[in-house]
Parts: structure tokens; C-alpha cells; sequence
């Protein structure tokens, strides 16, 4: 067999042998049953102490929030500060100016909201300090944040009626001394024994062959890399992120990154059907977002192997598949395969440009992302298809003439509206703000911004429209990846979409802890002959065309003018 | 109020945790790896001429070129072209490598040419070629070298990594680091 093909097969299969098993841990763990990591507990209680946390404090729905709110604001305000002084701030061997405000504000934000979606490039924009105290401490905690929501839902589902959706604390923690960091170690070493940076000495310099002065920046990166990917975050330590040789400087580590992004997701939803004690709810859910996945990646693949068509008329052997923006050494099939579950997944780290992708590969990463929950991001990627499901079953229940129920609860106009609120949200901003912007682009070229509006194209015509079009649904799905030939770094975008990672990230998580606490709180109904099933295939198959109708209906015009239009352009 | 103490005091905490003790215990135990924690470096008669990782600018005839960089192989960034495959301006570029590439390296074919040698890398540095475009190099650098073809051609087989798992590459350094050794 082939050795790439071989290799992502042999990916997927880790993947699934880590995922699994960590699934049913995650459930144990997270009840509070016995788990063999209960020799955490008092670096958990010590965390607890120093913090003035009591963990045995019942919380409802809304002091939930209340805690993630205050927790992740202070994280913004503080990040925010320290990022605009980073030049003032110890641990700059590289001398690294500080931030513009508006940088500051989006990069800020998307680490806060587990995007990483990086206007400024690692290696001249960032301190150690910076990267290690801010960025990396928030890639742990913002995806500890999405874990932690999650768990709540969870909670909430789990007992028959109840008002205790558990204490927002120490499922934080938890996420944290159980799961991410333990994991982070592990990832962390793999990567340093195989090349990888992690020692904090400055960029280095030498002579090169052929007489050219080189600099080369280095760090501490295996430590950030190892999170980035674990927590679904995606920022890179260096500007080309996982494409850089020494971010990911060979196959293992490729494959080790690119497991390591996708088993907490997996698990997630695995962990939620043990949780819950609906083993079969988990697994079918499992089973649509896998063949969601498949749906995407194999046309992903097949465009990419194909090579380019305009470079196959000059007559060169593209044997391999195309090679712009990809890496000899991880080749184009995994960089396809890598394609996909970055922008499914939400993590947005790339071991390849994403703008030099052949245009129908574009157009299934943005419906990766626009649909944002097959898996989905650390947490939130549960919380993302809870959505789709109460809209399933609201329709199920209107096409069948019963009150439609879940989980032996009620779903009523409050719950429905809640997720018809969250659903149609990612379309408003995705839409409404590549439209503002691309009216920015034809009406106000010459405004006079860091990058002035005329200059934000890396590409003419149909391409160009779809890198504006891929940062706003990258940002909506705190995804953070980019094509980034956008000329990103000004107050536009830097604004623009930092409020849409905003308003992206903590919507969305809001409403299914509320829908959840909302519905926790019902009257339970015991199973009937009437009962809608959820846990069956034919209503996993529902939920899938709900989320296909959905999405192909807000976004099928949009992606016309953008990879679609450029693919048939191409044929000619 | 209370929450907000208890935010500020478990920022406190966790930072210890997660920016202190666990970067700095990777970062000495990084000093257990081959390069140290600091990357990996090739020497030639005791002097560091690069990073095994790193690619490096060759376009001399007498090396084996690498791929071209959209940041001049300058490692103290990285980045990709970011043109898109229907770019004309891009295609243009790859068709005037692709004249370059014939000029430099008579009695090829243009259907000998790999992509990979006319397209950037994702990170501008990346150190490998694919086997086909160290083989269409071997005349051109026989010839200007005054080597036998079939030696320059067999050390490029012996640089040929062929993984178990992942495409088979050739770094470009370590096979001019040898070449330079070649009588």
C-alpha cells in the first residue's frame, strides 16, 4: 500500500484506540466515581484552597455562567494589558515590540475563545513571556472553559430533574490536572525528542553553505505546540504554524499532532452517552459525525491529489498531488486529511497553506467549519450538535403531531427559541460580515489603515472573495485558521473579527448550558410506546439532514461566489 | 465579588502551574534530546552550517537546489506564498521556474520536473525535496562537478529517506553537506 495512504490510516486508527477508551474515563471522571487518577486530589485540593473554592458548592445553571463569565473576562482584560506591554515585560530575547491596541484586542479575544486565529506571527510578534503566560495559559484554559460547559450539560441531562448542573470550578480544574495537562507532558516530550524546540534560548545564528547569514528563531515551543493541539486551539509558535519544520518536524510528530486534536473531541461525545447512561445516544451521534467527516474529507483528498489543473498544462509531473503551501516531508494527502479535521475540529492549525488549496477543497474547509460540529472544538463541539439535535427534534415532533421530548424532558418554545437564536447566529455573522467587508474592499480601497482595504487581497477575483469569506467563518467558528494571504493585521479585521469570535464563542456555549439547566429543571417523563427515540439511526440520520439543510440553505449562495465559482473558472 | 476573588486567586494558581513548572520540566528534559531543546544542527569541520530541520537557500548549479521560499529561506520567520491556484500571476511564476529549471539542467524534460520543485513550501523552510527532484538534478550537478553520474546519482539514493509511514524525501543539506565530501 501506498505510504501516505498508509499513514492516515494508521492516524485515524490511533485516534480511535486513544479516543475510545479516554470517552468512558472522562464519563467516570468528571461523575466523580473512582478513577485512577485519583492520586490528583490534593494538588486539586491544594488549587482549591489557594483559591478560596469550595468544591462541594452545588451551582444551577445561571451561577454557573456566572462563574465562566467573570473567570474568562478577567482573562481578557488581563491578556489584553500584558500584550500591549509584552515589550516592557521580561523573557524578550527576541526584542519583540509591543502590541497595537487593536492587535492586542483580537489576539486577546481569540485565545480567550479557544480561536487562536493570530494577525501577528510568532516569531516577531510574540515574547516567550507572552506566549507561555498569556496564549499558552489561555490555550489550556479555554479549553478547559469548553470542557467544563460541556460537563455541566452533561449533569444537567443526567439526572431526572434537577437544578445542580455541578460546580463550574472544578470541573475547570479538573479538565485541567486530569486531562489536559497530564496529556500536554506526554505530547510535549514526543515532540522535543523528535526535534522540536523547547528550551528558551533566543534565535540562533549561522553561516549558511552557500555563505548567507541565517537567523533562526526558536523557544520553548514544544510545550505550546503540545496544548495548541490537545485543547483544539491552533495558534502557532512560529507564523507557519504546524507547517514549520521545526513545529512539526516529521511524520510522527504530524501524526501525533494530528491525534492529539482529535481525541478530546471524540471522547466528548463518547462521554457523553456514558454520562448520561444512554451508551447508544453517544455512539450514534458518534456514527453521524464521523460520516459527516468522511463526507468532507474524501472530496477533500481526491481535489488535492489531484493536483493542479492549470500547473498540469504546463506539462510538469505532479505525481504526488499538489504541492503549493505543503510540505515535502508530510505530503498532500496528509496535509488533505489534516485539512479536514483542522476545520472540522475546530482546532485551525495547519501543516499546510490553506490558500493555496485547490478552490473545492476551500469550499469543503469553510463547510467544515460553518457546520463547526462534526466533533467539533474541546467541548464545545457537543454543545454545538445539542443545538442541531433540539432543532431535530422540534421538527421531528412537528411531523409526527407530539410535544417533542428529550431525554425524558420537555422541549418547549423557550428551549427551541434559544437554539433557533444560536443556529441562526453563525449565519448572520459569517454573511453580514463578509458582506461589510467586502464593501469595504470596493468602496473604500483607499482608507487609510495599517493595510489599506485595496491591499487586503493576496489573490484577484474569485479567490480573493473567499479569503475574506474564510476569515469571517473561521472566526464565527473560532476555528482560527486563515487563508492568510489576507492582509489581516488592521483595525478592520482586527475588530471585525474579534467581535465575531466573540459573540461566535460564548452564544453558543451559553445557550445550550441555559437549554440544558432550562430543561434539567422539567418534570421527568418516563419512556413511552410515544416516545421519540433519539438514541436510534434513523433519528441520528435526521439530525444529520437537518444540519445539511441548514447549512447548505444560509451558505450555498455565499460559496458560490467565492470556491465554487473559482473551481469552474479553472476548467475552462 | 466573591467570584471575582476567586477568579484572580485560581489565575494566580494555575499560572504556576501551567506557565512555570510544566513548560520549565519540558524544557530540561528537552536537554535529553538530541539537539539539546534547541534544534538540531549539521556541522561540516567543526562548524555549525545549519539546521538538520531548517531548510536552507541552494540555487548555486553546483548544489542540489531546494524549493522555493516565499521568505528567501529567512528562518527567522516563515510563511507561504498564499497564491491561489488559479492566481495568474502565480502561474506565471511556477511557468518562469519551470524555463529556470530547464536553462540550468539541459536534456531534461519538462515531464521530468516534480512539482514540488517549482511550488513554496507552507513554512519557507522546508528542508526536504521529493527523490524525483534530486533525480533531475543529478546531470546538471555531475556535469559541473566533474563526477561520475552514476556516483552523484547513487548518493542520492542513499540520502532517500523512505519511511514506513509518510512520503519518501530527500534533505536537501545533508545531501550537499555529502556532496561537497564526493571525489
Amino acid at each position: 500500500m501506498n505510504t501516505e495512504l498508509s499513514g492516515i490510516l494508521v492516524s485515524f486508527t490511533i485516534t480511535l484506540l486513544i479516543a475510545i477508551p479516554l470517552g468512558k474515563y472522562l464519563a467516570k471522571m468528571f461523575a466523580g466515581e473512582k478513577v485512577w487518577t485519583d492520586f490528583m486530589k490534593p494538588i486539586e485540593s491544594g488549587i482549591y484552597k489557594l483559591s478560596g473554592i469550595n468544591p462541594n458548592q452545588p451551582m444551577n445553571w445561571k451561577q454557573f455562567l456566572k462563574g465562566m463569565i467573570t473567570l474568562n473576562s478577567l482573562w481578557l482584560i488581563y491578556g489584553f494589558f500584558m500584550l500591549m506591554y509584552q515589550d516592557k515585560l521580561p523573557l524578550n530575547p527576541d526584542g519583540n515590540p509591543g502590541m497595537s491596541a487593536d492587535l492586542a484586542f483580537n489576539s486577546i479575544v481569540s485565545f480567550v475563545a479557544n480561536t487562536n486565529l493570530q494577525h501577528y506571527s510568532g516569531e516577531t510578534g510574540a515574547t516567550y513571556l507572552i506566549q507561555h503566560f498569556v496564549l499558552m495559559f489561555l490555550q489550556f484554559t479555554s479549553a478547559a472553559t469548553g470542557i467544563a460547559c460541556a460537563v455541566a450539560v452533561f449533569k444537567a441531562l443526567h439526572d431526572k430533574t434537577t437544578t445542580d448542573v455541578g460546580n463550574f470550578w472544578v470541573y475547570l480544574v479538573r479538565a485541567i490536572t486530569r486531562l489536559l495537562l497530564p496529556l500536554s507532558v506526554v505530547i510535549a516530550l514526543i515532540l522535543a525528542f523528535n526535534g522540536t524546540p523547547a528550551s528558551y534560548a533566543g534565535k540562533d545564528q549561522f553561516i549558511s553553505m552557500q555563505g548567507d547569514t541565517v537567523n533562526v528563531s526558536r523557544g520553548p515551543a514544544a510545550q505550546f505546540i503540545a496544548i495548541k493541539h490537545l485543547g483544539t486551539n491552533g495558534g502557532g509558535w512560529f507564523g507557519a504554524n504546524s507547517a514549520h519544520p521545526l513545529e512539526n518536524p516529521n511524520y510522527i510528530t504530524n501524526i501525533t499532532e494530528i491525534v492529539s486534536q482529535m481525541i478530546i473531541p471524540i471522547a466528548m461525545v463518547l462521554a457523553f452517552g456514558y454520562f448520561i447512561r444512554r451508551k447508544k445516544l453517544g455512539w450514534v451521534i458518534f456514527g453521524v459525525m464521523t460520516l459527516g467527516m468522511f463526507m468532507l474529507m474524501i472530496p477533500t483528498i481526491s481535489s488535492e491529489l489531484g493536483g493542479n489543473p492549470a500547473i498540469a498544462k504546463m506539462g510538469i509531473s505532479q505525481t504526488t498531488g499538489a504541492m503549493e503551501g505543503k510540505e515535502v516531508r508530510i505530503g498532500p494527502m496528509a496535509t488533505a486529511y489534516w485539512s479536514t479535521l483542522t476545520t472540522i475540529v475546530s482546532t485551525g492549525s495547519v501543516n499546510g497553506m490553506h490558500d493555496s488549496t485547490m478552490p473545492l477543497t476551500g469550499l469543503w474547509q469553510m463547510l467544515g467549519m460553518m457546520i463547526n460540529s462534526f466533533y467539533g472544538g474541546c467541548g464545545v463541539g457537543v454543545l454545538n450538535y445539542l443545538i442541531y439535535l433540539i432543532i431535530a427534534v422540534f421538527i421531528s415532533g412537528l411531523m409526527v403531531g407530539r410535544t417533542p421530548e428529550f431525554l425524558g424532558h420537555k422541549v418547549e418554545a423557550r428551549e427551541v427559541k434559544i437554539a433557533a437564536l444560536v443556529t441562526l447566529l453563525s449565519p448572520f455573522l459569517i454573511l453580514a460580515g463578509t458582506a461589510l467587508s467586502s464593501y469595504v474592499f470596493t468602496n473604500h480601497g483607499a482608507a487609510d489603515w495599517a493595510v489599506k482595504p485595496s491591499a487586503w487581497l493576496n489573490n484577484p477575483g474569485y479567490h480573493g472573495f473567499s479569503e475574506m469569506l474564510y476569515e469571517n467563518t473561521s472566526s464565527n467558528a473560532n476555528n482560527g485558521s486563515g487563508f492568510e494571504g489576507l492582509g489581516d493585521n488592521n483595525i478592520f479585521w482586527n475588530v471585525s473579527t474579534g467581535l465575531i469570535i466573540l459573540l461566535g464563542r460564548f452564544l453558543p456555549i451559553v445557550g445550550p448550558v441555559a437549554i440544558a439547566g432550562l430543561l434539567g429543571q422539567k418534570k421527568f417523563i418516563p419512556e413511552s410506546a410515544g416516545t421519540l427515540k433519539t438514541d436510534t439511526i434513523t433519528f441520528g440520520m435526521m439530525t444529520l439532514a437537518v444540519i445539511l439543510v441548514l447549512n447548505a440553505l444560509s451558505y450555498f449562495p455565499a460559496l458560490v461566489l467565492g470556491p465554487i465559482a473559482e473551481h469552474f473558472s479553472m476548467l475552462k | 465579588m466573591k467570584t471575582l476573588i476567586q477568579s484572580i486567586r485560581l489565575t494566580l494558581v494555575l499560572t504556576a502551574l501551567l506557565c512555570i513548572i510544566y513548560p520549565v520540566f519540558i524544557s530540561f528534559a528537552s536537554k535529553l534530546s538530541k539537539g539539546k531543546g534547541g534544534g538540531e544542527t549539521i556541522s561540516v569541520n567543526g562548524k555549525v552550517v545549519g539546521y538538520a530541520a531548517i531548510g536552507q537557500k541552494f540555487d548555486q548549479p553546483k548544489y542540489f537546489w531546494s524549493r522555493p521560499s516565499a521568505v528567501g529561506y529567512n528562518a527567522a520567520g516563515s510563511a507561504g506564498s498564499n497564491k491561489g491556484p488559479s492566481n495568474p500571476d502565480y502561474l506565471k511564476e511556477v511557468s518562469n521556474r519551470i524555463d529556470t529549471l530547464l536553462k540550468y539542467n539541459p536534456g531534461i524534460k519538462r515531464s521530468d520536473i516534480p512539482a514540488d520543485l517549482v511550488t513554496a513550501s507552507g513554512s519557507g523552510l522546508d528542508p526536504d525535496i521529493s527523490p524525483d527532484a534530486a533525480r533531475v538534478q543529478v546531470k546538471r550537478v555531475a556535469a559541473i562537478r566533474k563526477l561520475d553520474e552514476q556516483k552523484v546519482a547513487a548518493l542520492v539514493k542513499s540520502h532517500t529517506e523512505e519511511p514506513m509511514f509518510g512520503p519518501a524525501k530527500v534533505n536537501v543539506l545533508k545531501l550537499n553537506v555529502a556532496l561537497d565530501e564526493l571525489r
